[in-house]
């Protein structure tokens, strides 16, 4: 009989940061490669999560509750909670095993780890083009998977969902996710420097509007996913916000769907924008 | 007739940028852009200090407005601030503000 069963995992690195994701459950373990293969790593881990699996629960409309309890934070919904202790880097996550919890896990995770290093998860689709990474944010049906899948052969998907946004020595860069929206297709495993965001809007032309400085960020910051009603939390974001819309062009794109509108963005900075 | 004093909310996060305030509630993420008036008021929230008092020194010194105006606007203002829980309103002195970093 088998008393102790030893858990064995995976090293995860998105957006550069090694997460190793440890189990004792062999299937999970083969989801977790499986749903990671293009971010797995041989990095040392900076973070180590362990999971316990739980019985399936019936579906639950919970909303993300994420909060400290002392040095912890808390992360918790229907199907899962997490407990994680940003001092040691170690965590323990008891979960369904399910993919859509781990994402979720993952992606909170990474936004409290992005928050404290300068940067952000963004609720926008991303891509580089000629080497220089280009953002396009908005509501859902604003067009981020439709300018995506009207992109040339040459650019290289990030995400079609959850861009990945960090600063670094040459100013901020996106970061491929293995988060997917409605392409369900994760990104590349690559990052480049963040050229242009932009704010999406289907229209008869394509054209690139001016945003104020007040209002880049006003849009920044409700493109931002952060799930914690933290007031430390809050003031770090929105002063990386200021930073990143004084740092990298901030735009919006009225586009009509067709795969032109590649040119406008490949040229973007030599097209003078509408004030 | 009562004096009105405001002091920020701790709950909340606020930046300068470009010569604009934004202020955003960190419990419901509402976002305000203050213009250079409210700005003053704001920066003047101290919870000691009657809105009365900084609306005269500082709003109608450094912007040519008339005061009844003046005390009009400031007094819609506050109302609309103090709804969203990002300023605190009483008619007794209040405790010290938050500060945020940026101020």
């Amino acid at each position: 009989m088998t008393l102790v069963r030893e858990k064995t995992g995976c090293v995860v690195q998105i957006g550069d940061i090694p997460i190793s994701l440890r189990t004792d459950d062999k299937k999970f373990l083969g989801l977790l490669r499986q749903r990671y293969a293009g971010f797995l790593s041989q990095s040392q881990p900076e973070l180590e999560l362990e999971f316990d699996l739980i019985d399936p629960s019936p579906v639950s409309d919970d909303d993300v509750r994420v909060r400290r309890e002392g040095a912890l934070w808390v992360l918790e919904r229907g199907d899962f909670h997490a407990r994680w202790d940003p001092l040691t880097g170690c965590g323990r996550v008891r979960q369904t095993a399910n993919p859509y919890a781990l994402d979720s896990v993952l992606r909170i995770l990474h936004s409290l780890l992005l928050s404290a290093r300068g940067g952000f998860l963004l609720h926008a689709a991303s891509g580089i083009c000629d080497g220089r990474a280009y953002l396009f944010s908005g509501v859902s049906g604003a067009g981020k998977t439709t300018l995506i899948r009207l992109a040339p052969s040459d650019v290289t998907l990030l995400t079609d969902e959850i861009s990945y946004v960090r600063p670094g020595p040459n100013g901020y860069s996106a970061y491929g996710t293995p988060f997917s929206g409605e392409l369900a297709k994760a990104g590349e495993n690559t990052n480049a420097p963040v050229s242009a965001l932009f704010f999406l809007a289907k229209g008869p032309g394509n054209r690139v509007d001016e945003l104020a400085p007040a209002e880049a960020v006003r849009c920044l910051m409700r493109n931002i996913l952060f799930f914690a009603e933290n007031n430390e939390l809050v003031e770090k974001l929105l002063a990386t916000a200021c930073d990143f819309a004084q740092k990298v062009p901030v735009r919006t794109l009225t586009f009509y769907p067709d795969s032109r509108v590649w040119d406008d963005i490949r040229n973007f900075e030599a097209i003078p924008a509408h004030a | 007739m009562p004096e009105t004093y405001i002091a920020r909310s701790s709950a909340i996060a606020a930046r300068m940028l470009a010569g604009e305030m934004m202020v955003m509630n960190s419990m419901d993420s509402t976002f305000f852009t203050l213009n250079e008036v409210a700005t003053a008021i704001w920066q003047a929230a101290d919870g000691r200090t009657p809105l009365r008092e900084i609306v005269r020194n500082r709003v109608c010194e450094q912007f040519d407005i008339d005061p009844d105006q003046a005390q009009t606007d400031a007094e819609q203002f506050v109302s609309e601030l103090s709804q969203h829980g990002i300023l605190l309103v009483s008619d007794q002195p209040l405790g010290d503000p938050h500060t945020p970093e940026a101020l």
